[in-house]
């Protein structure tokens, strides 16, 4: 027999394969918010301060990049190292379309610090896709809260 | 827009921090000591580094 307490308890310890669990968002959903959008795995989930802080802190290293003359990566260039660079610059999701889009981090790398921020680009994207695995492992119940 | 190579270091340390505080640990405590321990661990390490490169030079 199931009373109204036990109710709760019984739903967010349902086993999961892609389903929403206690949270009612899917983990592939969250997965893929968070990586589109910067945070919105962790607003989806109702953790507004923790999508706060991860927006800024992906947007504010993405734009500090940007602003450094940092190089935004392509696809197909042939070369290994661009190849992996695109592939951290990808992470970003959205803010590496709009990059594209608007042509910024097209011009070439001259000084050191323009390669800061072609680093700050990168480590951006791989930040936003930690940040957008987080939010799948707390839809998902494998990460406690 | 231009910074120093320590403001780069900072910001850097800064942004990644946060993310990892937030993302490897599953309590609001735990995650502000985490982020500061990486916090303090870029900086240092950035700079243990950057005297160790100028010992082998001279």
């Amino acid at each position: 027999m199931t009373t109204k307490d036990q109710a709760p308890a019984v739903a967010s310890s349902k086993t999961l394969g892609g389903d929403a669990v206690g949270s009612g968002v899917a983990p592939w959903m969250a997965l893929a918010a968070g990586w589109l959008v910067p945070g919105a795995g962790h607003l989806l989930l109702g953790k507004w301060v923790r999508a706060g802080l991860l927006a800024a802190s992906i947007v504010g290293m993405f734009a500090i990049g940007v602003a450094l003359q940092g190089k935004v990566y392509s696809p197909n260039t042939g070369d290994p190292l661009d190849m992996l660079g695109f592939a951290g610059d990808l992470g970003a999701g959205a803010l590496y379309g709009l990059a594209r889009l608007l042509g910024w981090g097209q011009t070439p790398v001259l000084v050191a610090v323009a390669d800061y921020g072609t680093k700050f680009i990168v480590v951006a994207g791989l930040l936003n896709i930690v940040a957008a695995v987080d939010a799948h492992s707390l839809a998902s119940g494998r990460k406690r809260s | 827009m231009t910074i120093s190579h320590f403001s780069g270091v900072l910001l850097f340390s800064l942004f990644t921090s946060v993310v990892f505080g937030i993302t490897q640990r599953a309590e609001p405590k735990m995650m502000a000591w985490f982020g500061a321990l990486c916090f303090a661990l870029f900086v240092c390490g950035t700079i243990a580094a950057s005297w160790a490169m100028w010992l082998i030079k001279h």
